[in-house]
């Protein structure tokens, strides 16, 4: 009805992630030209490095961003989970490997996940605030109840899944070699997990109708406060997973420098074309927004940019790239009203 | 006659002391179209909030396919075969028709995986129901409004529906949106689905309904067959008042025209509009929707500049850019749309009131005289006679017709001579309606020019001396108010 079915062209062109897309390889070419290192495979694998953590928040953010509320408390609870965590292990003079840690975190991260869930879901309160305030909590329990200090030591459970390798590549031209972790198998197995629940469950499927409208989610049947508190405990399971395998890759548990990342997570969930609002994006689009900012935040210095200037380009990115898809709804609204009108006129 | 499917039997409801529902009884056959009508407040909503279940009689009960029910949930209401489609039809628009046509059934099969050849299948079945076809894979939220509501109704068919409810279902729709509409309710009617009707736009009630009820303050003031009922009796039911028709003659026409368009144009929405327009007289305008009306509209307030021709206000040539200018020349203007254009609906009446006049209202330094700002309010509350305790509440808090009086007091408060009114009455209940319309008849009388863009057509021949009917950006008939009548502009109109 809208005159024939559209090309796989003009599809992909309606599309965001496209232009995330586009962006992110004019960037990687631009790197590559100017240094003739962006493609390869040491540069490639300690990109995936580096996606590893801020990815499985990305995550965690576009769950919570796609059912219109906002997270800014996940890095606060992804150090209390793992200070807590590598704190008591210590204390127990662990010996293990790294399946008790990780279970510990979750557990913990599915608990103050659902303190957020609790207030969200139960009392109706804006996630924004709610998550200010737990961030705050979070923090404050980490600095007073666990007198928090920089841990230098890591169980060695932790320390060996931490830095153990797939593979090592190796540059053939200067010889430098960068370990592609184990860790990120993890980071893809949560992705594949939630790209199954969002696509192919109910529970999934309610996360973007209550985006959508809360009111309409309620009518046709789904149990809003329910969705919303499992949903919040996974996202304080998945930000927890980041958190201990963040430690376990720094070989140390440093309980204040995640903190501070939620904007740039924010910004790379937002770039990849989801709206904030909520209701509407993808996690391709979020995966491509998230790679866009860590490529940003890591190869600047390939670029031949000094890495002070690194937060001025982030800023202009994210500026930049939200602007285009504000630009294109706006758009978007203005070829549909010319329809309606079209279609008045039909009448 | 056929069986009864609903009755509902000496309901009584009450909020807080407040009687929302007096002992009001009705009933609807099997395949029946009742029309359930009365103003704000009438206990219209509170009414359907009981028969789908969200909402538990204080009194009385509801029977429904001969079984007897005191109180039921929402979800026996549905499994009943009882379905609202409400105003804002409760669909995702951030998902495809697809879904939203499917995501319901789903649900209520209480299924945990999504299978999307099983969502595409109950997709299309609904659709097929009522032989309609909309793209499944577009964003709803990309949708027009009628084919919002189609996919609202196609998905309320989905379950073994037996009447279905809907809430104000043509508001926002066209005229032939309207007759889409009432075409599938009848293929409903034809199933042996009944429908119930919201509505306070009587010739909709004339046109689908068979039977009617009409609710005043929570009592049922009438109800029975449509055939029995005519325009008199209709308002009358409704507001408890009796209208006369007055049609509108002017009395004091000045000489000079004190507004004149000479062949304006923007090319692509309106071309070669002339029309002169003097002090006593109210011009209507009308047309279909995209007819150039609204742009026209919006050009003579100066938020639409016109590129051809030009606008002359005393016989001198003014160059309205901008709203600014438009006020400087003493035009008003009171928008389509009152609720995004017109008004701060979080802020108090008062201050919506006097926003226009702000200047006129400023003492030394840019600070606002508060003696002058609030007799200036009380003087405008009482002659449009705004229902409100207190016009420090927000005017959030007004029904439509009120807000509608807020936005026209805005306007006057600033005096204008030329006023124009985009759509004065959509939306707003017959009383409030009636009383729109007296008073711009006597600010006509006291000497403004005024016109009435509007669709509302008993509401031009009403009330209008003079009507331009506009098709396709241009004035195709000029008629007089006495050679005017509805069915003459509709054959210009389409």
């Amino acid at each position: 009805m809208k005159g024939g079915t559209p090309t796989l062209m003009k599809k992909l062109t309606r599309r965001n992630e496209f232009y995330v897309f586009l962006v992110l390889l004019v960037l990687c070419l631009l790197i590559e030209i100017r240094s003739g290192q962006f493609f390869s495979p040491n540069n490639l694998v300690d990109i995936a490095s580096a996606m590893i953590v801020p990815g499985l928040f990305a995550i965690g953010s576009f769950l919570v961003i796609v059912s219109g509320g906002v997270d800014v408390s996940f890095p606060a609870l992804a150090s209390l989970t793992m200070y807590a965590t590598t704190k008591m292990l210590l204390d127990a003079n662990y010996q293990g490997g790294a399946v008790l840690p990780i279970v510990i975190a979750l557990a913990i991260g599915a608990v103050l996940g659902a303190f957020n869930g609790l207030f969200i879901g139960y009392f109706r309160l804006p996630a924004m605030i709610v998550t200010l305030g737990s961030s705050s909590v979070f923090k404050g329990i980490m600095q007073g109840a666990l007198n928090s200090k920089q841990l230098t030591v890591i169980p060695p459970g932790m320390r060996r899944w931490g830095t153990s390798a797939l593979f090592i590549a190796r540059n053939p031209v200067s010889g430098l070699t960068s370990r592609m972790y184990v860790t990120f198998i993890a980071f893809i197995v949560v992705l594949a997990l939630v790209f199954f629940l969002l696509r192919f469950t109910m529970f999934g499927r309610g996360i973007y109708a209550i985006g959508g409208s809360e009111v309409s989610a309620h009518r046709a049947g789904f149990n809003v406060i329910r969705t919303k508190v499992i949903m919040y405990v996974l996202v304080g399971m998945i930000a927890s997973l980041a958190g201990i395998i963040r430690a376990s890759m720094m070989q140390q548990a440093h309980p204040t420098n995640m903190l501070g990342m939620e904007m740039n997570i924010i910004a790379g969930v937002v770039l990849g074309g989801t709206a904030i609002t909520g209701g509407r994006g993808t996690l391709t689009g979020c995966m491509l927004g998230t790679l866009l900012i860590v490529i940003v935040e890591n190869s600047m210095i390939l670029l031949g940019i000094p890495t002070s200037w690194r937060s001025v380009f982030t800023g202009v990115l994210i500026i930049v790239g939200t602007g285009v898809s504000a630009y294109q709804t706006i758009v978007m609204n203005r070829s549909k009203r010319v329809q309606t009108a079209k279609k008045e006129v039909a009448a | 006659m056929a069986e009864t499917l609903l009755r509902a039997q000496s309901i009584h409801k009450s909020f807080v002391g407040v009687h929302a529902l007096k002992d009001v009884s009705f009933s609807i056959r099997r395949g029946e179209i009742h029309c359930l009508a009365g103003e704000n407040g009438s206990g219209k909503s509170t009414l359907i909030k009981i028969i789908s279940g969200v909402y538990t009689p204080d009194a009385g009960h509801i029977e429904f396919d001969g079984h007897r029910y005191s109180r039921i949930t929402p979800i026996e209401a549905i499994n009943l075969g009882i379905q609202v489609i409400y105003q804002d039809f409760s669909i995702f628009p951030n998902l495809t028709v697809m879904e939203n046509l499917a995501l319901n059934t789903e649900l209520a099969a209480n299924r945990k995986l999504v299978n999307w050849k099983r969502i595409r299948r109950v997709a299309e079945e609904a659709l097929a129901k009522i032989n309609v076809r909309i793209d499944l894979d577009a964003y709803v939220g990309s949708l027009s409004v009628a084919e919002k509501q189609i996919i609202a109704i196609s998905r309320a068919l989905m379950f073994n529906t037996k009447l279905i409810i809907m809430d104000e279902p043509t508001t926002a729709l066209t005229k032939k949106e309207v007759r889409n509409l009432f075409a599938i309710i009848l293929q409903l009617k034809e199933r042996g689905i009944a429908t119930l009707f919201v509505s306070h736009k009587l010739n909709e009630v004339f046109e689908i309904s068979e039977n009617f009820t009409i609710l005043r303050s929570g009592e049922l003031v009438a109800t029975g067959s449509t055939k029995d009922l005519d325009d008199k009796k209709f308002s009358y039911y409704m507001t408890g008042r009796t209208f006369e028709s007055r049609r509108f003659v002017p009395k004091t026409v000045s000489k000079d025209p004190i507004f004149e368009a000479d062949r304006v144009g923007i090319p692509g929405s309106f071309e070669d509009v002339s029309f002169a327009l003097h002090g006593g007289e109210i011009i209507g305008i009308t047309g279909l929707l995209d007819s150039g009306r609204t742009e026209l509209a919006l050009s003579m307030f100066g938020m639409k500049p016109i590129r051809e021709g030009e606008f002359r206000v005393d016989g001198t040539k003014v160059e309205l850019t901008s709203p600014r200018a438009a006020i400087n020349h003493g035009i008003g203007y009171v928008p389509e749309d009152r609720l995004s254009e017109g008004l701060f609906l979080p802020r108090s009446i008062g201050d919506n009131i006097v926003i226009t006049e702000l200047d006129s209202l400023t003492k030394k330094f840019g600070i606002v005289d508060a003696e002058r700002r609030d007799e200036e309010i009380r003087t405008w509350v009482g002659n449009l006679a705004i229902a409100t305790p207190d016009p420090d509440n927000a005017c959030q808090t007004l029904s439509g017709g009120n807000q509608q009086r807020v936005v026209l007091a805005k306007w006057l408060a600033n005096s204008p001579r030329i006023l124009i009114l985009n759509g004065p009455t959509v939306g707003v209940d017959i009383g409030s309606k009636h009383d729109i319309h007296t008073i711009l008849q006597e600010l006509a009388n006291e000497g403004m020019g005024i016109i009435i863009i509007t669709d509302d057509l008993p509401e031009v021949v009403e009330n209008c001396s003079k009507i331009l009917v506009m098709k396709n950006g241009r004035i195709v008939a000029k008629l007089d108010a006495e050679e005017a009548d509805e069915q003459k502009i509709l054959s210009y109109m389409l």
